[in-house]
């Protein structure tokens, strides 16, 4: 085993938030699925710091979870205003700059 | 064989653990139970970093991903789209299937693409002094060494970014019932009150063990008269309407000087307290 492994591990991490992002209807299961890729990403970025053998790369993930929670923060504030004027919480109702 | 027996043990009883969660969180109907099974991979995740000599980035993630981003989830499921399941109408047709399509595509390409690149890579470790910098043996030490060195910059800019982010927040969750105008303040209730020229204060109580422990009782003025104010109108057995029949009968007024014992002209003594349904409820 090498550290590939986790490489591959955060590919197919990565492809399961993709899916779920194109999949899910629920605007905050939207949101968990964008986590989940930023988490495979920073899986990827610690496993590259290891093989680099420097420490960049975890700075870099460190970047990222600091981006990841202001963007949680404005994300879900967003999806708040959204359902409470809409009262409704999926992609689907939110279609006024659909045409 | 680079890496030690433990952490191949470790990962691979953590690296199914995420895998299993991340699907978990796609096949869910419930959005709570998407978010539960996102934590599992987000823990799994976090001591994946541990094992990577990253123990900081670990434990980080354990109390900020965890601790704080999905129970942040959880908070905003429970206000807002706790009921609201996946509708399982497809807006596009054959949507699903092609996105499971594509996305099992892309998986191959990135798998395979990292396997034939970096297939029998040697890492280099974070265990050689150069590596980890001058700040001595020791990740966090290191860690923040180049954030408050090398990294100072973008360091500071996230402070900004957390600023602009916790603003944005506030800027979004305001409603129009905070803003003024919206909802009457203890100050704008006050004057209403006095304005609109009712009753400022608190009604009066019922006469409960004066005459009667019944709530039903009215409560009496010092001149002996029923205070028609003290008699609920929700409970049922209450006969306001039957007092007020009485009084406009009796057609007086509440005697003034009954305290002081000085008679009115033509007062012949009898009060409307003795009218004939307060009678009956105090039996």
């Amino acid at each position: 085993m090498t550290p590939t492994y986790y490489l591959v591990l955060s590919g197919v991490l990565f492809t399961i938030g993709t899916i779920g992002v194109l999949v899910r209807r629920n605007a905050i299961v939207v949101f968990m699925c964008i986590e989940l890729m930023l988490n495979a990403v920073n899986l990827t970025l610690v496993t590259f710091s290891r093989i680099n053998g420097g420490l960049d790369g975890q700075i870099m993930a460190f970047f990222v979870m600091v981006v990841a929670a202001a963007e949680v923060v404005v994300g879900l504030a967003i999806i708040t205003s959204i359902f409470r004027t809409r009262r409704s919480a999926s992609v689907d109702d939110s279609n006024l700059l659909k045409y | 064989m680079t890496v030690s027996v433990y952490e191949e043990i470790a990962f691979w009883i953590l690296g199914p653990l995420s895998l299993a969660g991340a699907l978990g969180m796609l096949f869910s109907r419930s959005a709570v139970h998407s978010a539960l099974w996102l934590v599992l991979t987000m823990l799994s995740l976090g001591v994946l970093y541990m094992v990577q000599d990253a123990p900081f980035l670990g434990i980080v993630q354990i109390i900020v991903y965890t601790g704080a981003i999905m129970m942040l989830f959880l908070f905003v499921l429970m206000l807002a789209g706790r009921e609201s399941s996946d509708s399982v109408v497809e807006v596009l047709r054959g949507q699903r299937i092609w996105a499971s399509l594509l996305g099992i595509g892309l998986a191959g390409l990135v798998v395979a693409g990292v396997a034939r690149s970096l297939g029998d890579v040697t890492p280099a470790g974070l265990d050689n002094p150069a590596a980890n910098g001058s700040g001595g043996p020791g990740n966090v030490a290191n860690i923040g060494q180049s954030l408050f060195t090398r990294y100072l910059f973008p360091f500071e800019l996230t402070s900004a970014l957390l600023i602009t982010a916790a603003i944005g927040a506030m800027v979004l969750a305001y409603t129009r019932k905070q803003a003024k105008g919206g909802k009457n303040r203890q100050r704008e209730m006050v004057n209403m009150r006095f304005r609109e020229n009712t009753r400022p204060g608190a009604l009066p109580g019922p006469g409960v063990f004066a005459t009667a422990d019944s709530v039903a009782t009215p409560a009496l003025l010092p001149d002996g008269s029923i205070a028609k104010e003290s008699l609920s109108r929700i409970i049922e057995t209450t006969p306001v309407t039957q007092i007020e029949e009485d009084e406009a009968l009796a057609d007086r007024h509440p005697d003034a000087h009954a305290l002081t014992g000085a008679a009115r002209d033509g007062d012949d003594g009898a009060s409307i307290v003795a009218s004939p349904a307060s009678e009956e409820r105090s039996e």
